[in-house]
């Protein structure tokens, strides 16, 4: 049994990220035939992009740059060819008209001062025939990979418009039998590692909005507690573990607080404490359940789960206090609730039929889609870019984890070669 | 140094976890043989004894239910009756759900669940203070299929009698 706080050896980190297969489905169904809705941008119009391999590329920038482009679904890879311009004296743009390439990218690797590199990259527009992003960055071998996803993510943010997330991190539970571990992994799935590993149930991660911490809910102690544990020291610390059950931890946008759930003698409310597990109030209170707090990006606001209608819903209330306000109202199952990034709609489990599925519903107009269409999909939650939310789903009698664009359209899929995974939590945006 | 101090207590709590008996019959017949009169007047542990009703420790419910059905309710009492009689006798009521839906829902009604059959043992007369509730949620079910078979299992209760 490892310690939370232990840190892996390279041999194992890297036999257990070859361990990892990442198994990517992007589909384009048919969705919403019925309605006959025009999709606008998104994964409708995929935008034709060709990325150039770069020169002296041996550390495989430009393969990693490509693939995070072509897995998010939002552009079209177009083959280079045998033309392969490395600066933009090199670039004849009518070829990549021809080639069908709206946006084509460059670059290389070239030796810098005292051992590192400098990695050069240009994004350039094939129709009006300029530069539309162009960095250097100097960075070590080992820094290789993070810098292909920045690249990624500048590219993505000036394609589309939304920022990139190509660089953030995702946590998630891996149970193998009885054993546990909270894993962090780059968003491509690419170099896992163990943070916590117990032989008792770990659920929830949630990251701090900084992305240094996760608070998580483990049982290691025969009941359900609550921990926050910093990810680079190891060291952790209880946040709640009164008599009874205590778990759903959700931060407050500005880092300070941790709502959770307290669960006793029939009820279960929510408290919010410092982050050191000082000071606990009560925001909540009613008879029956009440968890699963997500705070609104400006930090005013929580949206939770509540069965004091009868059925479990989503109501959302002011963290002040004041008027609870039921958002849900088809069905008699919706669950797990968590804002978007923008504050302007939350993703939600609904029970459809003998079905559990991911759902959005926005604020405004209270209307809402069903996203997914598996039989047992849990635990959504947002890309910080508030463009994908990834969940837990079972697929082949095994826990995987899943992707789907918030307009339901581009899919994805992330399993282990053994073992299920469940309970992600994608990170923050790193600067 | 901090650190390690808080490592050395957590290994420490869970050997404590890992030495516990984890099997219900055992902590059973330990409750029981603890008890000198009880065991000598019979010949075999009420609790173990198939035609004995003790011998039943679960209670099912229904998906997103918390209700104790009817049916369970002579046995509860039996054990409420069986507790109240034995001094030495504590229980652990550990509520658990089904896979399906939200882990941290669960979490919460698998508690409700543990309350609501202390509730019923305390309206039979046995002091809280014997009764000891806990909640799994979906995290430790008895059955791993994907299944209504399985997930029916795993809606349950159970009356777990704790070693002195």
């Amino acid at each position: 049994m490892r310690k939370p706080g232990d840190r892996a050896n390279g041999t194992y980190m890297k036999k257990l990220a070859s361990c990892i297969v990442f198994l990517l489905l992007v589909l384009c169904r048919p969705a919403f035939a019925a309605l006959s809705i025009e999709i606008v941008g998104g994964g409708e119009n995929q935008i034709p992009i060709s990325v150039v391999p770069f020169e002296s590329d041996s550390g495989g920038v430009s393969a990693v740059i490509a693939a995070d482009l072509a897995r998010c679904g939002m552009f079209k890879m177009i083959d280079p060819g045998s033309a392969q311009p490395h600066d933009i004296s090199q670039v004849n743009y009518p070829d990549w008209k021809d080639k069908g390439a709206d946006a084509v990218v460059i670059g290389g690797i070239y030796p810098a001062a005292g051992g590192q590199y400098e990695v050069r990259f240009r994004l350039l527009d094939a129709n009006k025939q300029t530069q539309l992003a162009g960095f250097s960055y100097t960075v070590s071998s080992s820094q290789f990979r993070q810098t292909a996803h920045r690249i990624a993510d500048v590219i993505y943010q000036q394609l589309t418009g939304n920022a990139g997330v190509f660089s953030t991190k995702i946590a998630y539970i891996l149970k193998r039998s009885g054993h546990f571990e909270l894993q962090v992994a780059d968003a491509d799935g690419y170099g896992a590692q163990p943070i916590v590993s117990v032989n008792a149930p770990i659920i929830s991660p949630a990251w701090s909005p900084d992305g240094k911490k996760i608070a998580y809910v483990s049982f290691e102690l025969g009941k359900a507690a609550v921990y926050v544990q910093d990810i680079l020291t190891g060291r952790r610390h209880v946040v709640a573990n009164f008599r009874g059950s205590n778990s759903a931890p959700a931060w407050s946008p500005d880092g300070k607080e941790i709502a959770f759930t307290w669960s006793h003698d029939g009820h279960s409310r929510i408290d919010i404490v410092d982050e050191d597990g000082r000071n606990r109030r009560e925001i909540e209170a009613s008879p029956g359940i009440s968890t699963e707090a997500s705070f609104s990006p400006d930090g005013q606001q929580i949206i939770f789960t509540s069965d004091r209608g009868g059925s479990p819903q989503v109501y959302r209330m002011p963290v002040a206090g004041g008027k609870i306000e039921r958002l849900t109202f088809e069905g008699n199952y919706n669950v797990s609730p968590h804002y978007s990034p923008d504050g302007k709609s939350f993703i939600y489990l609904e029970r459809n039929g003998g079905h559990f599925n991911v759902a959005i519903q926005d604020f405004t107009t209270g209307q809402s889609q069903i996203l997914t269409d598996g039989d047992l999909d849990q635990s959504p939650t947002f890309a910080p870019n508030g463009q994908l939310i990834l969940y837990a789903s079972i697929y082949g009698g095994r826990g995987i984890l899943a992707i789907v664009s918030i307009d339901g359209r581009i899919k994805q899929r992330l399993t282990m070669q053994s073992g299920d995974i469940r309970e992600p939590a994608w990170g923050p945006l790193v600067h | 140094m901090r650190q390690l101090m808080l490592s050395a207590l957590l290994m420490s709590l869970l050997a404590a976890c890992g030495s516990q008996p984890t099997k219900p019959e055992a902590k059973a017949a330990s409750a029981a043989s603890s008890n000198g009169a009880a065991t000598k007047a019979a010949a075999i542990n009420p609790l173990n004894d198939p035609h004995n009703i003790l011998s039943h420790r679960s209670v099912y419910y229904d998906f997103d239910k918390s209700i104790v059905k009817d049916e369970y309710k002579p046995m509860i009492k039996a054990h409420a009756e069986y507790i109240d009689s034995h001094a030495s006798a504590k229980v652990q009521l550990q509520g658990n759900c089904d896979e399906r839906g939200s882990r941290e829902y669960n979490l919460a009604l698998g508690q409700r669940r543990a309350d609501s059959v202390k509730q019923l043992m305390e309206a039979a007369g046995v002091a809280g203070s014997r009764l000891s509730t806990v909640s799994y949620g979906s995290e430790k079910p008895r059955a791993l299929g994907h299944n209504e078979e399985a997930w029916a299992q795993n809606r349950r209760t159970d009356i777990v009698y704790q070693s002195e």
